[in-house]
């Protein structure tokens, strides 16, 4: 059965790895849905989070072969309940109908959005939460038909009370020195 | 050049060309240390340097120029990632600041071999040198290894800088090997002691981690059948009464048939690769799994495992050996040899003592085989010749088996052959292609000629693309769809590179043809044509489970 999996990978901050990385869903056929990357709170070391529809098993070989790559330092899957997540979404509105009516203010103070430019043409709001969040109020929104409209990959932390990387970093440093 | 010496890198195989100048020219003062072969074709150069990192257990180097130069190089790539064989490529590149302008001979040479590498980098600068080729060793040797490209921008390779080499024995984002673990050890060495038709699978691993004596400990102790995969082959000798055969689509009857008998299936250092599986739902159900594997990436990719021993084959074997009881299976073994009988009689017999008039690939090898005492190196093409070379060749030595395995690239043969004969100097290397596969290559009779290699080259020729045409014959309703092949006098064309050879048609005269080869000083080129629609089985038809092998159609 397949179901929405979030892999994350830390790796080293490599030229072309990105294409490496995609490849290794490419070749299976496997479409992402969604990736975002960015530095983790290790320096130097890049976290990417990608989410795809898959079953399980295609999940871990995915995963086996995406740690595999020499420049990974270490990848995981989980499912969207073991994650905490959140996606951003920017809505670019006419003024006009703010002016003629507080239904836009309304659906934004209802959202949980928030306004962040307003010019003699347009405003901009924002809102983060999850893609059926964001998806309504666009539904909402476009009732003024909305101008331009974009929504960020996902960003995701574990319910781990700690983010493991580091000690993993020191567990792979002694193993390596191990290795003779 | 001099990071190159520090890794005792003593042969090139390469093409010169426009963005690589610099570093051909500085190769010209290190002539005495590093040996370039210059082949006819940047293909030729990357399966030359396959062969010749496959029989000495060394890093190929291959060389070659930007643009066609670097794409030329890919086939051979892509077969050395999927076979595990070693090499760095090293490829020029137009300058740093006309990267991605379409400058002339530009190709994304870096992009384009992302999927078919272990890794590769771009160096537009001298002094990232050293660490890229320190790096690309470390890298394409250890573990699983593999082929790892670096692309030089010509501005780089002109540069000078302080010399400073350091060789690279970690990187934090790679483990190569994980140490075995003792629990999972125990755990399989259980299911080994309690088996009662046990069946060792071994591959390319073996002879990668050389791990020879290990497999024949362990086998030894516990009595215990095993068989190969195509890349496994000679690892263990053709004569060890427990080896039972060769696995897969046109291996043995016994191995094929027994896998799905036996109730313990031990993998070592191989993939369960479709070839030897075929269908995977119906593959050794009665059997517990026990994967040896150093890439965890192999590990229940295709099938589930009972117990996974992640780790080097020559260690996890030492250990598995003195955690077994000793034993043997004397009944089970025999089901093999009964097996071998009945293959001998409906298959072997025919193919090597062949009566019907029809020279046959099988009488072929079996004299060359025989006529260097079992102890050739032998390298094959793909196709219907490559299967019946891999079953009736017999081996003493282990590294002494070269063939395109994982890719089947057609064409490998006589590029591979000449690799080998480098990296095996003192031994007969005898190289068998079919008269499809030898015209993809035949440009490198050249190298062959003008370094004196005495490659020994059989060319069976049956005037078709014989597994292709065997499969239309039992697929495709004999439609001989574009697999007739007009071809061209061999042996003048050979003469034409300076040499020597002879057709043969007679099996009265194909004893001594073959003698006359292998006597020959220097390479030789025997043409035998052979019987045009002769097949190989058994087969394991496609889609079919291995136990439903088929003998004759």
């Amino acid at each position: 059965m397949k179901r929405d999996h979030i892999i994350t990978i830390f790796s080293e901050n490599n030229i072309g790895l990105l294409t490496r990385i995609t490849i290794v869903f490419t070749r299976r056929k496997i479409n992402i849905n969604s990736l975002t990357v960015s530095e983790s709170a290790i320096k130097g070391v890049y976290k990417f989070t990608i989410v795809i529809r898959e079953t399980d098993a295609q999940t871990q070989k995915v995963v086996a072969q995406l740690e595999k790559l020499i420049d990974v330092l270490k990848a995981f899957s989980h499912t969207a309940e073991e994650m905490i997540f959140q996606e951003i979404a920017l809505y670019k509105v006419p003024i006009k109908p703010m002016y003629e009516s507080n239904t836009i203010e309304k659906i934004v103070r209802k959202a949980g959005a928030r306004i962040l430019e307003i010019t003699k043409e347009y405003v901009v709001i924002e809102k983060t939460g999850h893609k059926e969040d964001t998806q309504a109020l666009f539904e909402e929104l476009n009732k003024f038909r909305v101008m331009q409209f974009i929504r960020s990959g996902r960003v995701a932390i574990t319910r781990d009370p700690v983010e493991r990387l580091s000690e993993f970093l020191k567990e792979r440093d002694a193993y390596l020195n191990s290795l003779d | 050049m001099l990071s190159l010496l520090e890794e005792s890198v003593d042969t090139i195989f390469g093409y010169p060309g426009g963005q690589i100048m610099p570093v051909y020219d500085a190769l010209y003062d290190y002539q005495k240390e590093i040996k370039h072969i210059l082949t006819r074709h940047e293909q030729g150069a990357v399966h030359g340097a396959q062969g010749y990192a496959r029989v000495s257990g060394k890093t190929g180097v291959c060389l070659a120029t930007s643009g066609p130069g670097a794409t030329n190089l890919l086939t051979g790539i892509a077969d050395a990632m999927i076979d595990s064989t070693p090499l760095v490529c090293i490829t020029g590149q137009v300058p740093a600041p006309l990267l991605g302008t379409d400058a002339f001979q530009e190709s994304d040479i870096v992009g384009m071999s992302i999927p078919v590498t272990k890794w590769n980098y771009q160096v537009t600068t001298p002094e990232e040198i050293p660490e890229a080729i320190a790096k690309a060793f470390y890298i394409a040797r250890s573990g699983r290894p593999g082929p790892v490209l670096i692309d030089l921008t010509k501005d780089a390779q002109f540069g000078e800088v302080e010399f400073v080499y350091e060789k690279i024995t970690k990187i934090r984002s790679y483990v190569p090997e994980m140490h075995v673990d003792p629990h999972q050890v125990k755990a399989a060495a259980g299911l080994i002691d309690e088996a009662q038709k046990p069946l060792l699978l071994f591959g390319h691993g073996i002879i990668i981690s050389n791990a020879e004596e290990e497999l024949k400990a362990f086998i030894e102790k516990t009595g215990i059948p095993a068989a190969w995969t195509l890349l496994g082959l000679s690892a263990l000798p053709s004569d060890h009464p427990l080896n039972v055969g060769m696995l897969g689509m046109h291996g043995n009857y016994g191995p094929n048939l027994l896998t799905n008998e036996a109730d313990l299936i031990i993998a070592v250092g191989m993939r369960f690769d479709d070839r030897v599986t075929s269908k995977v739902s119906e593959y050794a159900k009665k059997a517990k799994i026990i994967h040896v594997e150093i890439d965890p990436a192999e590990l229940n990719k295709i099938v589930k495992a009972d117990v996974s021993i992640l780790g080097d084959a020559k260690k996890a074997l030492k250990m598995l050996t003195n955690n077994v009881k000793e034993n043997s299976f004397n009944g089970w073994l025999a089901e093999f040899r009964k097996c071998d009988e009945i293959e001998h009689e409906k298959v072997c017999q025919k193919d090597l003592y062949p009566v019907k008039p029809g020279l046959t690939m099988g009488e072929v090898i079996r004299i060359a085989a025989e006529k260097t005492n079992n102890d050739a190196v032998l390298v094959t093409d793909v196709g219907q010749q490559q299967m019946v070379a891999q079953r009736y060749f017999k081996f003493k030595r282990s590294r002494s088996n070269v063939t395109s395995g994982g890719l089947g690239t057609m064409g490998f043969g006589l590029p591979a052959a000449m690799g080998a004969q480098i990296g095996a100097p003192g031994r007969t290397v005898i190289a068998v292609i079919g008269d499809g596969g030898f015209q993809m290559t035949l440009q490198e009779l050249g190298t062959i000629a003008q370094n004196k290699l005495p490659v020994k080259i059989i060319v069976m020729n049956n005037s078709f693309l014989g597994m292709v045409r065997q499969w239309q014959q039992l697929f495709f309703e004999r439609r001989y769809s574009s697999t007739e092949l007009y071809n061209p006098d061999f042996i003048a064309i050979a003469n034409g590179f300076g040499i020597e050879g002879q057709h043969v048609a007679e099996r009265e005269n194909l004893e001594n043809a073959v003698q006359e080869m292998l006597d020959h000083n220097g390479p030789y080129l025997l043409e035998v044509k052979i019987e045009k629609e002769d097949n190989v089985f058994p087969m394991v038809a496609p889609g079919a489970s291995v136990s439903d092998i088929i003998l004759e159609p």
